[in-house]
């Protein structure tokens, strides 16, 4: 079962990716996702997955008031701003 | 013997003898760069001015009499995925070309703390992606030992700099071998530390729950100054382990009496190049006549632990990088139609083709239908992966492998063939997907005169036992000695 054209075309509208024919060819997606279906072969039964490897669980921190960076220096890296705030395209009709 | 060709060892005792300072120790290597890294490629960005600025606080420090840390005064260059205050932090992407981050790394804070001078951000694989440092943006890292070659990646230019001495000591990150495997390739020293025992904050994700930061250096003593100045709790990292930590410069001795040694046989199988083969069987000699105990053993499970790696990490890459959408931070495209438009566009400009990659192959294990047959089976396998770990750990202390099946290729090898690129990580990726921690330390040259690297992987938290036993192995070998010819 190897994986079409139009469900490359899906995932890349998933990712937020614009891709042509042409990238998706060279980008040869399909020789990755081939190669990673070898794990099929190994028997995991119902082994329990790892999804990260410490011990560690819900890390908490008291809930102080910090300062936290100042305005203008994190508008320092936006692409368009606008009277202190970051300017997008108007996303209600 | 230039400054710029020392350690920071030997640079640290000189700086608080007052025979040099920093000021002179920091122009020196700045001339370096200015001399050689139009070969190398080396660097993204190099900050001469803020640098001589610190060079001279660590100076007036160490003037002032008070007791000072081994990195006061001492040049430090960072791999660009790791954020400093006021520098660019590119991640060799057009997606961060103009990014400043406002604040430093854990590791960065840790290194100015020391008195320790920032002197630039190293080239890299865009977002960490990719083996050979050819996915950059800007341009190609060359390998200092063949200028023809790849220097390895993803922290290729970490590893250039250090063997070009045009930096004294760097930092890099490792998902999948990204420290090791160019450390390798350019015969320098270089430690993944264990899952948790540095902060990540700071570091750009690429796969949260793989990504470490750690110290590329000259040699062994250095490796361990530098853990010891980055190694430590950070409650910004979730994951950070609150744990007691060693000196580890109480590590280097030369002594590896009693070590129990395995070496798995499937990491000397097929695949592997003869003169890669005959270096590590060289390494395994010279532990048993230093006196460690040397066992071969199977370690189940390497044969899928490529493509179980690509499956985590693109799967944890597709969801950190849908951070990169044009809004806030990074690139955005200069005509969109509405908002999502705006996202697609300035991702589809911003990323470069290996993390387009690893996004849509990371989306399509993560997406409905494919997510049981792909991720959560990767997850199996990396349970079983680690589960083989921990037998072995039952019976040895250190486990001794190849870092890499061949030397540095030539630019442009493989870079067309991304499952013959990924395939490159066999050695060093169970070592992420376990967490575990790996050093990777000079262990000779090919027949062509290119470095193969030796890796020493040890159990979770005992980085003590790695530097140990590389200290000993390079006390008793010449390899390092071995400097490329520029």
């Amino acid at each position: 079962m190897s994986v079409t054209k139009e469900e490359l075309r899906h995932i890349a509208s998933l990712s937020r990716l614009k891709l042509t024919d042409e990238e998706l060819d060279a980008l040869n997606i399909e020789a990755v996702i081939e190669f990673a279906r070898e794990l099929s072969e190994v028997d995991t039964g119902d082994e329990s997955p790892t999804n990260h490897i410490s011990d560690i669980h819900n890390v908490f921190r008291e809930d102080e008031v910090k300062p936290s960076f100042d305005r203008d220096d994190i508008l320092k890296n936006a692409p368009a701003k606008a009277r202190g705030c970051v300017l997008v395209p108007k996303v209600v009709e | 013997m230039k400054l710029y060709e020392k350690t920071i060892h030997e640079l640290s005792s000189m700086l608080r003898a007052g025979e040099i300072t920093s000021v002179e120790l920091t122009q020196s290597v700045l001339d370096r760069i200015d001399e050689i890294d139009g070969k190398v490629g080396g660097y993204i960005t190099v900050v001469a001015e803020s640098a001589m600025e610190q060079a001279k606080a660590a100076d007036a420090k160490i003037a002032s009499g008070e007791e000072v840390a081994d990195l006061c005064g001492i040049p430090a260059s960072v791999k660009d995925n790791i954020c400093t205050k006021g520098i660019a932090t590119t991640c060799a992407s057009k997606m961060l070309e103009n990014f400043v981050p406002p604040y430093d790394a854990f590791v960065s804070d840790r290194i100015k703390q020391a008195g320790g001078v920032i002197i630039g951000k190293t080239n890299m694989d865009e977002f960490a992606m990719g083996a050979s440092n050819e996915t950059s943006y800007f341009k190609l890292a060359r390998n200092p030992y063949d200028l023809n070659k790849i220097p390895g990646g993803s922290s290729g230019g970490s590893a250039a700099v250090v063997a070009a001495d045009e930096a004294i000591f760097a930092l890099g990150s490792d998902t999948g071998g990204s420290i090791r495997q160019p450390a390798s390739f350019c015969s320098i020293v270089g430690l993944k530390p264990t899952y948790g025992l540095v902060s990540r904050y700071g570091l750009v994700a690429f796969a949260s729950s793989l990504d470490q930061i750690g110290p590329m250096t000259k040699d062994v003593t250095d490796c361990a100054i530098v853990l010891n100045a980055i190694a430590g709790h950070d409650s910004m990292d979730s994951t950070s382990a609150n744990i007691k930590l060693p000196d580890y410069k109480k590590a280097l001795v030369s002594d590896v009496k009693g070590l129990k040694i395995g070496v798995p046989t499937e990491y000397l199988g097929d695949g592997i190049s003869e003169d890669v083969k005959k270096a590590i069987l060289a390494a395994v000699k010279k532990y048993e006549e230093m006196g460690a105990t040397v066992e071969y053993f199977n370690l189940p499970m390497t044969d899928y632990a490529v493509s179980a790696y690509y499956i985590i990490s693109s799967a944890e890459a597709s969801s950190n990088l849908a951070r990169f959408d044009g809004i806030k931070y990074g690139h955005r495209a200069a005509s969109f139609e509405d908002l999502n438009d705006l996202y697609a566009a300035s991702r589809s400009e911003g990323f470069g083709s290996e993390v387009k990659r690893r996004i849509m192959l990371g989306t399509y294990v993560l997406s409905s239908g494919y997510y049981d047959a792909y991720y959560k089976k990767a997850q199996q396998v990396r349970t079983l992966i680690k589960n083989s770990f921990d037998r072995a750990f039952e019976k040895y202390d250190v486990i001794l492998s190849p870092t890499t099946t061949e030397t540095a290729f030539d630019i442009g090898g493989k870079i067309e063939d991304p499952v013959q690129m990924y395939l490159n990580d066999i050695y060093t990726v169970s070592v992420n997907i376990a967490g575990l921690p790996a050093i990777v330390v000079p262990g000779g040259f090919d027949k062509g005169g290119m470095p193969i690297g030796v890796q020493l992987i040890g159990k979770p938290f005992d980085e003590s036992t790695l530097i140990r036993s590389a200290y000993t192995f390079e006390q008793n070998t010449d390899f390092s000695k071995i400097r490329p010819n520029l």
